[in-house]
């Protein structure tokens, strides 16, 4: 169960998203999960093994990476987005709830193309209306959060090269140098940037759900007139 | 064979199960195998490499490392999440013999063509019957399993946090050696998040129990309730697997000529069988 994995099962949502949904998943696979795999964790890859503190203390560079990174990045953005791209399930689930009333309404005797049930694309409208809406406020949530704790963990995007540590066992105070802080910053950045367009896009996208809802309302009310 | 593998494995169990039950599946794949996978096994990827020891003594550091961590948190994990999802298995083996019996159904009513044995294998099964104690028994193994490795887990690191640093005195360490394990914070966050998880997990198996429970009582006092619903209600049940396993029993126990012989003095149960190779 990989990344891969993870974009078969969204790929099927894709066709039930709006246009800005599906700009928004490509951006998600191609600028965050892609650029995460193939090179953002070949930079962080040695980040413990060259994180060297100027002592021989043992423990004492143990101690200083654990004090001044909690959790790493990579890691964090992993999380970020596996939870990110979970409300789309809610959708999913909803598709194939209606699919499953169809289903059942044909067997009871109804008559429906079961074939054009396998290929119908479900227009947002009504509880999937609702549900997508939900699920798009999530993912703002969830974005805002995780950059909402990216920020407050370290402290404004920026790595250092070097952090003063005086954690027990280390001796007085002691310099500790930190590996390819200026990719790391780079890439930082460059993921903080995608992500802003990813809230932007959902912004976007609620926007327009809602502003369709609303031009619907009142050319009902005028055709009843 | 993967995650991946077992992945494929357990999409086709899913198709049977209860709407809980899939949620479990995802919660299980997406927050627990592919949190394990993307992102858990790098954090203690370098586990032993890291964990320093404050001595020279060769040989300390490996004792002191098999001493604190007897088996590894991923490995625990993998072998809880193999040891959890396998009881699905039991309800798509289930399936798969009462498909079976069915096709043997259709073969011996003469309509085994294609059209009838695709839809044998596309068809969803009720949970009812058999089918019914197969799906409870592998809901109450899973329960029993996570509970397990939940306590194995408490008893091998108790408290759930992962130190900074274990005085170590085993030998060949000269008196009492201090080790620093490497980044306790990030698998403390780890071992904290699958926990949650695993309640969660624990929380829908335990609905999904209820859920279960409760729908066959309500199906019980409703046949209970009609009791003299008769031919029409044989007739229109077309997915009553207990009327279809007693069909089939009765089919496939007289074998040869006396079979053919049943089936021309059923010829009731030869138009029941066809009704229900219909549906």
């Amino acid at each position: 169960m990989d990344w891969g994995t993870l974009q078969a099962v969204l790929g099927g949502v894709n066709k039930h998203s709006t246009s800005i949904g599906k700009i928004w998943l490509t951006v998600l696979f191609i600028f965050r999960i892609m650029i995460l795999v193939v090179a953002a964790e070949r930079v962080w890859g040695d980040e413990q093994d060259d994180f060297v503190c100027n002592t021989l203390q043992p423990g004492c560079r143990n101690v200083c990476y654990d004090h001044f990174f909690p959790i790493s990045h990579i890691r964090l953005w992993a999380l970020q987005l596996i939870f990110v791209s979970t409300p789309a399930l809610l959708v999913a689930m909803h598709v194939a709830y209606t699919k499953h009333e169809k289903k059942r309404r044909f067997r009871n005797g109804e008559k429906i193309d079961i074939e054009e049930l396998k290929n119908v694309k479900f227009h947002i409208r009504g509880p999937l209306w609702w549900t997508y809406t939900s699920s798009i406020f999530f993912r703002i949530v969830f974005e805002a959060v995780f950059m909402y704790v990216f920020y407050y963990m370290y402290d404004g995007f920026q790595m250092p090269r070097l952090v003063k540590c005086n954690a027990w066992p280390c001796p007085n105070t002691v310099d500790c140098f930190v590996s390819r802080p200026t990719e790391k910053t780079t890439f930082t950045i460059f993921m903080l940037a995608v992500s802003g367009i990813c809230m932007m896009l959902n912004l976007a996208e609620l926007c327009y759900l809602v502003i369709k809802v609303c031009m619907k309302q009142p050319r009902q009310t005028t055709a009843l007139k | 064979m993967n995650w991946a593998g077992l992945y494929t494995v357990l999409s086709g169990v899913n198709r049977h199960s209860t709407a809980i039950g899939r949620i479990w599946l995802s919660v299980i794949f997406i927050f627990r195998i592919m949190v394990l996978v993307v992102a858990a096994e790098s954090v203690w990827g370098d586990e032993k490499s890291a964990f320093t020891c404050n001595t020279q003594q060769p040989g300390c550091n490996s004792v002191c490392y098999d001493h604190f961590f007897p088996i590894s948190h991923i490995r625990l994990w993998a072998l809880q999440l193999i040891l959890v999802t396998t009881p699905a298995l039991l309800v798509a083996m289930h399936v798969a013999y009462q498909q079976h019996q069915e096709k043997k159904l259709l073969v011996l009513t003469g309509h085994a063509d294609a059209k009838h044995m695709e839809e044998v294998k596309k068809h969803k099964m009720r949970i009812a019957g058999s089918l019914w104690w197969t799906y409870m028994c592998s809901v109450v193994f899973r329960l029993l399993f996570e509970a397990v490795f939940m306590y194995i887990f408490y008893m091998l690191y108790p408290g759930y946090q992962m130190m900074r640093l274990v005085k170590c005195e085993a030998y060949p360490c000269p008196n009492t050696v201090d080790c620093f394990i490497s980044r306790p914070t990030e698998k403390t966050i780890f071992t904290v998040f699958m926990l949650v998880t695993s309640s969660i997990c624990i929380v829908l198996n335990m609905a999904e129990l209820v859920y279960l429970v409760v729908r066959a009582c309500a199906r019980r006092s409703q046949h209970h309730s009609n009791p003299s619903s008769g031919k029409s209600s044989f007739y229109g049940h077309k997915h009553s697997s207990e009327y279809k396993q007693n069909e089939i029993n009765q089919l496939l126990t007289e074998q040869d000529g006396s079979l053919k012989d049943m089936l021309r003095r059923n010829s009731g149960l030869q138009e029941k069988g066809d009704r229900c190779s219909a549906c």
